[in-house]
């Protein structure tokens, strides 16, 4: 049974662009509920200044979790976390990307943030957000595409509506493929 | 968003995308986005590319770059929509401008976005296009099964050999079987075919008529098979067939003796495989129909005579209802003339005048080698020549006359004698007397003075 490794995704330019402490702390704890494995958060911060766009002033996704899959244990599941702005080349932006039934994913708390739309930040909702999208991105690791049943964490979700809309658990059919890799 | 390997074009997915752009990182990052949002997509690097895709495969939507190398996204839009004219098109732009959005859609396009894309808005966009691409099949179904299905299914007769029909039908409608309907010209075969489907499984999708000795054996094939772009000539659309168009319904084979022997081979791989091949194409396209045909020949004594080929009889005849003439039902004939009175004052709104008791007499003896379809017209044409509350037998001229010599006269004289006759029974009310030979009124003056009516 494979863990999850959290790796914490900052530029050394850019103090704002690895997520809090405490943040990753909880989502640790909320995965490791989730997926019913052990989550662990490396000590060491990855740089992704690397994938900055200076146009766009975004962080290329694919590009991390390239330079992740090199850099990381192949006997984990990594997901990175940044809060810095993600993007793909023909997309405005991501919330995350992964590796459909691979072993890397990236996540972004850049859109979950009530700031980005003009509100007053909650710390509460950020966290469920932060939960229903890296255990969404970890859950494509498994092999699973997008859920048509809104409810499930694989609904897709572009939008944080949808995102908030959705239920924080897998459907029957989606927990199936996590089940056989003896996670349940 | 999941990095997804490109799926192989299944059949069962949320829509099949085809994506046009130059830059490769578009093309794969778009080709990943769909492919984990559970559609098939697939990338062509230019236009050329994209043209041969289009004859090999069927998209339901395309994705254009306007801004190409060699041909423009514009023109680009215009060939694949010769190639596929159901094939929705969404342009994309680097930069939105009014001006490229009213061109866009001038051009027939579905819409247009702006790179780069809100994965929000292109998840709409597609979902959207691909729901009005349903939602316009749908209608070219519900349109194709009124114009089908809403002529009459009623069986009208209450003679032994009507309920006999009436029972078979009954019998054969809610299964899948083949059904071959034999009977003489006019006596209702098509109306039958239609009274299966509509009590069939198949009745909220089409039911598709063709009329298989209307065409050349060319032309038939290209009807029932469809054909594809540059086929033969004159072929400048890839057409569906009527297999294709009936998806899911029923397709009715009227006048099945009259086909060619090539025709009944491709038609019996039909029959068998279920999978057609377009005229000009290669790839069989898994077809979904119940077949009704119907002849007013003797295919027994088609395939003796080696007409028609027993193996593809045999197929056909799996159940067969024969419906008898109308001379051998006289009994239904009142009830019959009833019904025609009552359906064509009702489309005239016409208060509904009396059949004299001679005209129903003249009626009951008359042959009918036209069947119901010589006295539905007869009907017709007596509600046109006689304006009064009462039919009389006056108002009655018909079509064919058992008794008539049948030589000894040319084309025209019989023309010349059945104008006569219509002008006097007519009152020489030209514009009446061309309603009832089914003619316009200049056609009728030139007849006139051609045969020197006048």
């Amino acid at each position: 049974m494979k863990p999850i490794h959290l790796i914490p995704l900052g530029a050394p330019s850019r103090p704002g662009a690895e997520p809090g402490l405490d943040l990753l702390e909880s989502l640790a704890a909320a995965l490791a509920r989730t997926f019913r494995t052990p989550c662990q958060i490396r000590p060491e911060t990855f740089d992704l200044s690397f994938a900055l766009d200076p146009g766009r002033q975004q962080y290329h996704s694919t590009a991390i979790i390239q330079r992740l899959e090199r850099a990381m244990y192949p006997d984990a599941r990594v997901l990175g976390v940044t809060a810095s702005d993600l993007y793909v080349p023909v997309l405005a932006f991501v919330f995350g990307e992964a590796q459909l039934d691979g072993n890397c994913a990236v996540v972004s708390t850049a859109r979950l943030k009530e700031e980005f739309y003009g509100m007053p930040p909650r710390q509460d909702l950020l966290r469920k957000r932060l939960l229903k999208e890296a255990a969404h991105e970890l859950g494509h690791t498994f092999g699973l595409r997008h859920c048509p049943d809104w409810r499930c964490l694989m609904a897709s979700s572009h939008a944080v509506e949808r995102l908030d809309v959705k239920g924080a658990e897998f459907c029957r059919a989606c927990r199936k493929p996590i089940f056989e890799n003896g996670y349940w | 968003m999941a990095t997804a390997v490109d799926a192989p074009m299944a059949t069962k997915t949320r829509g099949k995308i085809l994506i046009v752009d130059d830059e490769l990182v578009v093309r794969d990052s778009l080709g990943k986005w769909f492919a984990s949002e559970g559609y098939i997509a697939r990338p062509a690097g230019g236009a050329r590319e994209a043209l041969e895709l289009i004859q090999q495969l069927e998209f339901d939507i395309a994705l254009i770059d306007i801004k190409m190398p060699g041909m423009d996204g514009m023109e680009l839009q215009a060939r694949l929509h010769e190639a596929d004219p159901e094939l929705t098109v969404v342009i994309m732009t680097g930069y939105a401008s009014v001006e490229t959005a009213v061109q866009a859609l001038k051009h027939g396009a579905y819409d247009y976005i702006t790179k780069p894309v809100d994965p929000d808005e292109l998840s709409h966009l597609v979902a959207n296009a691909l729901e009005h691409k349903r939602a316009r099949r749908e209608v070219e179904r519900l349109r194709e099964n009124l114009q089908e299905v809403f002529p009459s299914t009623e069986l009208i007769g209450k003679s032994p050999a009507m309920k006999k029909a009436t029972e078979l039908i009954e019998m054969v409608a809610p299964t899948e079987a083949i059904v071959l309907i034999t009977g003489e010209t006019g006596t209702g075969k098509e109306v039958v075919a239609r009274a299966i489907h509509a009590a069939g499984p198949r009745r909220y999708m089409p039911m598709v008529t063709i009329h298989c000795g209307g065409f050349t054996e060319t032309l038939l094939e290209s009807e029932l098979f469809g054909h594809e772009k540059g086929a033969f000539t004159g072929a400048q659309y890839r057409k569906k067939g009527k297999f294709e168009i009936a998806d899911g319904g029923s397709v009715f084979l009227d006048e099945i003796g009259d086909i060619s022997l090539k025709t009944q081979t491709d038609l019996l791989r039909v029959l068998e495989e279920k999978e057609i091949v377009r005229v000009g194409g290669d790839q069989p396209i898994k077809v979904d129909f119940r077949c009704i045909a119907a002849t007013n020949k003797n295919l027994e004594a088609l395939v003796k005579e080696g007409a028609f080929r027993a193996d593809l009889y045999c197929r056909l005849s799996v159940f067969c209802i024969d419906l008898p003439p109308l001379r051998e039902r006289r009994d239904d004939i009142p009830l019959l003339v009833d019904h025609f009175l009552n359906k064509f004052c009702m489309a005239t709104s016409r208060a509904m005048p009396q059949l004299s008791a001679e005209a129903l007499e003249v009626l009951m003896h008359h042959e009918w080698p036209g069947n119901v379809r010589e006295l539905e017209n007869a009907v017709e044409r007596a509600l046109v020549v006689g304006r009064g509350p009462e039919i009389r037998p006056a108002d009655f001229s018909f079509q064919f006359r058992a008794d008539e010599p049948k030589g000894g006269q040319t084309l025209d004289e019989v023309e010349r004698a059945h104008i006569e006759r219509i002008l006097r029974e007519t009152q020489h009310n030209l514009s009446r007397a061309a309603r009832v030979l089914g003619i316009d009124r200049t056609t009728l003056y030139n007849k006139l003075r051609r045969y020197g009516l006048r």
